[in-house]
């Protein structure tokens, strides 16, 4: 195939939304610092969105579009706990590192 | 290459580079602000595959809302500091990377496989013509989530008063969890007891002659 008719496809997509998931996974196992982790999540539920609204696409069905929205809403409830959360540690300890709340305990 | 392919790989760089800075940055600000590349890269995909609101969405929501709120957390907290690159468990990298590299082949393996169903157009088409008219994404997207998924989307607003409800519960601190908060903090930075309560008697004083 010549780069001149080049076609974009699904599977490019697909391809693309399968390397951020592992990105943001393996970010998430990697990063110590709570808040990069979380971004690590929200690389994660990005890539998964791309995914739906490509099958979308190929699939000719509006549902996944709709489900992005979910995603979103879920995303976004995620969010403020979990930042409520991390503020909440802060204050009882100085870091934000996974490393500090091991113990699950105050 | 067609115009597509072109915004299609300008897009995808965006959006994988955006995502290894996340990951390696070692400043949470420069990770935040490499994220709005990534979320904005993704909006450009929904917009190549002609989904324009969950593209405006994406954008106002993510790139708008949710890291704004991750730059506040940073700059209130003020963690803006680097991250020590020292590992507590020393075979975590390795073993992160290694894990990583099966979850990529695993989605490659079943993504080879065929479809579950087959089934095109379950909830609704994105090309076919409604009663006659030509319909927007908007439309289209607003028929199917206000009719199939109309349960899903109360749903959705009460988990959004329960999140709201319980942020405010957890970032909030009651009068007497704020004092024991800041006792517990003098004792850990070394402050006696003797002198906790000589500067609770100055600050009465101070109070009394103005």
């Amino acid at each position: 195939m010549s780069l001149a008719a080049l076609d974009i496809t699904p599977n490019y997509y697909l391809v693309v939304g399968a390397l951020l998931f592992t990105i943001g996974a393996v970010g998430l196992l990697l990063r110590r610092n709570v808040l990069v982790m979380f971004m690590c999540v929200e690389l994660m539920l990005n890539a998964a969105n791309l995914t739906f609204v490509t099958f979308s696409r190929v699939l000719d069905d509006v549902g996944g579009q709709v489900i992005v929205f979910f995603t979103l809403v879920v995303a976004a409830a995620e969010v403020a706990i979990g930042l409520a959360i991390i503020v909440a540690i802060f204050r009882r300890r100085r870091g934000a590192t996974a490393d500090d709340v091991r113990l699950l305990k105050g | 290459m067609t115009v597509e392919a072109v915004v299609f790989f300008f897009a995808a760089a965006l959006a994988l580079g955006g995502a290894l800075g996340v990951v390696v940055g070692r400043n949470p600000v420069h990770c935040a602000l490499l994220l709005v590349v990534t979320l904005v890269a993704v909006a450009i995909f929904f917009l190549l595959q002609d989904a324009q609101l969950v593209f405006a969405v994406q954008i106002i929501v993510y790139a708008g809302a949710i890291v704004v709120l991750f730059l506040f957390v940073i700059m209130l907290l003020g963690v803006d500091k680097e991250e020590s690159l020292r590992d507590p468990i020393p075979y975590q990298r390795p073993a992160a990377v290694a894990l990583g590299a099966i979850l990529l082949a695993e989605i490659f393996v079943l993504a080879g496989r065929t479809w579950a169903t087959g089934a095109t157009s379950a909830r609704g088409s994105l090309r076919r013509r409604v009663d006659g008219q030509d319909l927007g994404n908007i439309q289209r997207v607003a028929r199917t989530l206000f009719t199939d998924f109309l349960w899903a989307f109360e749903l959705t607003a009460v988990l959004l008063v329960i999140a709201v409800v319980g942020a405010v519960v957890l970032a909030r601190r009651s009068g007497q969890r704020a004092q024991l908060d800041e006792h517990e903090r003098a004792i850990e930075e070394g402050i006696t007891e003797a002198e906790l309560s000589e500067a609770a008697e100055e600050d009465e004083e101070e109070v009394v002659t103005p």
